[in-house]
């Protein structure tokens, strides 16, 4: 990847540094144990089970739909979750967990309805795949990570896995292996923090707590607006 | 323009702010709402006081260090394939900024909330090139739609507006035709501005956080708007206020979980996005060109200074949102784009005693927003200090002391203005405000003494303080 510039940093760096009444810091700076630590208190110690209960509570309040499946029920459970959510297109990452869970026959019978239309996200297409995500009704995603206490998804960009597939249909569909999910955005936090110590952090982190909304007008909680109208999890007991 | 949002002085801003009924009622309604909002969220925290310590801890090591971590920052963007620039002043961001506009030759861009590009008039600098600048967080685009109506809260910029006035701005400018239900003009908004999204070359964003060790950035939304400014456009341009950065993921998980739950009771946002350099090899949505700016724009001059603890803030907006002076009031009254607690210390800071030095004394000292404020800003100790600093400086002196001396000073009326956060102040202003004594037109030095003096207001005192620290248990 070719390097970027960097315009005027010394004499603004040099000013700072000046207000601050001390030589400029360009080393040693170390970050500190900080004294009070109350994020990793919550929900600590908590079965996967317990965890699991949490983020079905919270998925109420953020109004999400929330189904439990396990790898026997995942392929009929996820048919029912695409007909709720109005069938017609989907479009999925390309991601081996859908064939890990055995998922690839569910797509394919979708597939074969009349009038029905599977996308697989594929890179060489190009913008291709927007503009299928544009028109399509459900996007099907892989929860990375999940936090059990705002009801959220981690999604980690690569190139199967397009950000659009979450953000551009008008419902999201995400599967999430109960083994992904931790108490709170703190532990996927240090995940991120631990890929970033190693070298480069994906291009896009999305952490996404359900349908988007808006209350903008005299506050009124609208849900949907311009990211996906409906959201669902499914939650999978891991294989 | 620039955080100046009115050309009409304070009193007269006041005064128009005061005569409102429907605003003072919306923003009286919208202050408890978004009140009883945080309240739950953060009491199933249990011990917020830590977070705050913690959240209070880390600003602060971040501002004492900022020279080092904007420099891990600027090393890391670089590295992932962005471009970082470091504007000292509006004129040098715009300049850049328009620079990358033209040599994407671009003519539509769209924007999602951001007040540092509100600060800087970045709209209307990209609007001498010729380009068509819109707005996509809904409470702005409504703004944008309505001839730039200014913001009055730094979080729900349309909160003085009723569903009736948007219903007729839609009608009026693109045709809408519906009701006035929210959900289908929220849907309006998705339909009309999906387009602009497809089309748009260049997308700008704000940056509620950068992240120092993976020169990332992030942004906290609901409404999907940024994503998609991030998602289609082939070039990105964010732009920062220089001192919103932390050192490392885990700093941001603990700033935005306040955030959220500060701003809109949530705990966590739909989305919360964090965005590395340009896109991946191999990726297909993403920019591929990605600009960071970095504005200055008076904030060194605070840092090392009495008031240094303000530039802690992250934008939350839960002062405002308890402040009985903005409920009074409004955030029109406050003439800038940061109103509330946070601006009456901003706004002097970022400008000048000249231009603001009324704001300072635009506060009862109730000492709400301190409590409230996640950072631990001592927002009413600094507005003190402002007056204490304009009282030693010769030219301003007579100003402040006449507001001091006299009791025209909102500090003087203070039991008033604590009652009219309370639940009875419709009932209690409605008399007032129809007495004649507004639209007879006294000066408007009088306004202030006739909110002290008025008997019924005076009755009960501390009684927003009660009422405020009720809330506070989570009762009534
Ligand atoms: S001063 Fe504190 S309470 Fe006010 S907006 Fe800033 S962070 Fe929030």
């Amino acid at each position: 990847m070719a390097v970027g510039t960097v315009h005027n940093k010394d004499k603004f760096l040099n000013k700072i540094a000046h207000s601050l009444g001390r030589e400029r810091k360009t080393s040693g700076v170390v970050r500190p144990e900080w004294k009070h630590l109350p994020q990793y208190e919550v929900y600590k110690g908590m079965s996967q089970d317990e965890l699991a209960h949490h983020l079905e509570d919270q998925c109420q309040r953020i109004h999400t739909v929330c189904k439990r499946a396990t790898s026997q029920t995942l392929p009929n459970v996820l048919k029912e979750a695409i007909e709720e959510l109005g069938g017609k297109s989907i479009v999925n990452w390309d991601d081996p967990r859908f064939e890990e869970y055995n998922l690839t026959k569910t797509f394919e019978e979708f597939a074969s309805v009349e009038g029905n239309e599977l996308h697989v996200w594929d890179p060489n297409l190009g913008e291709e795949n927007i503009k299928f995500a544009e028109r399509a009704n459900i996007g099907i995603t892989f929860s990375d990570t999940t936090l059990a206490e705002s009801g959220t998804v981690m999604l980690l960009s690569d190139k199967g896995k397009g950000r659009s597939v979450s953000l551009l249909p008008a419902t999201h569909l995400v599967i999430i292996p109960k083994s992904t999910i931790v108490p709170r955005m703190s532990q996927a936090a240090t995940k991120v923090h631990k890929m970033a110590q190693a070298g480069r952090v994906p291009s896009c982190v999305n952490f996404i707590s359900g349908p988007s909304n808006s209350a903008d007008i005299e506050l009124n909680l609208v849900v949907g607006v311009h990211g996906p109208i409906k959201a669902t999890y499914i939650i999978v007991e891991d294989k | 323009m620039g955080i100046k949002t009115s050309d009409d002085k304070f009193f007269t801003r006041v005064d128009k702010g005061i005569n409102n009924d429907f605003m003072r009622k919306a923003v009286s309604g919208a202050q408890e709402r978004m009140q009883g909002r945080r309240l739950d969220s953060i009491s199933a925290l249990g011990d917020w006081e830590d977070w705050r310590n913690l959240a209070e801890e880390i600003r602060q090591h971040t501002l004492e260090n900022l020279d080092f971590y904007l420099e891990q920052l600027a090393d890391n963007v670089v590295k992932n394939g962005g471009n970082i620039f470091f504007a000292e002043t509006a004129e040098e961001a715009n300049e850049y900024i328009k620079s990358v506009v033209a040599s994407k030759e671009a003519k539509k861009i769209i924007k999602s909330k951001s007040m540092v590009t509100e600060e800087i008039s970045m709209n209307q600098a990209l609007e001498s090139l010729g380009c068509e600048v819109i707005e996509s967080d809904l409470g702005e685009w409504i703004l944008q739609l309505d001839d730039h109506d200014p913001p009055s809260h730094i979080v729900v910029p349309a909160l003085h507006k009723n569903k009736e006035q948007i219903r007729e701005t839609f009608a009026d400018k693109r045709g809408y035709k519906r009701t006035s239900d929210p959900k289908e003009m929220a849907l309006f908004a998705r339909e009309q501005l999906r387009k602009d999204f497809l089309e748009a070359e260049v997308g700008i964003t704000g940056c509620n956080f950068a992240v120092a060790e993976s020169g990332s950035i992030s942004l906290v939304t609901n409404e999907g708007n940024a994503r998609m400014a991030t998602t289609i456009p082939k070039t990105q341009i964010t732009v920062m206020g220089m001192e919103r950065i932390v050192p490392t993921w885990e700093e941001l998980d603990v700033l935005v979980s306040m955030l959220a739950r500060s701003a809109v009771g949530q705990k966590l946002t739909s989305y919360v996005t964090g965005l590395t350099g340009t896109k991946e090899e191999g990726d297909v949505d993403g920019p591929e060109e990605f600009h960071l700016v970095v504005v200055d724009n008076g904030r060194s001059k605070i840092l090392g200074t009495q008031f240094q603890s303000a530039l802690q803030c992250i934008r939350c907006a839960a002062c405002i949102n308890v402040c009985p002076v903005y409920r009074h009031v409004g955030g029109h009254s406050y003439g800038s784009i940061y109103p509330g607690p946070i601006g009456a210390v901003l706004n002097p800071l970022l400008g000048d005693y000249d231009e603001w030095k009324e704001l300072p004394y635009a506060s009862t000292l109730c000492g709400a927003c301190t409590e409230v404020c996640p950072v631990k800003i001592p927002l009413h100790n600094l507005l003190i200090e402002h007056r204490r600093v304009m009282v030693e400086q010769a030219g301003k002196a007579p100003f402040a002391e006449k507001l001091a001396m006299k009791g025209y000073a909102f500090a003087a009326s203070s039991p008033s203005v604590y009652n009219v956060g309370t639940k009875t102040a419709p009932s209690v202003m409605g008399p007032y405000s129809k007495n004649g004594l507004i639209s007879n037109g006294p000066g408007p030095v009088k306004l202030w003494t006739d909110i002290r003096d008025l008997p019924e207001l005076s009755k009960g005192k501390d009684k927003f303080r009660t009422w405020f620290e009720n809330r506070d248990k989570g009762g009534e």
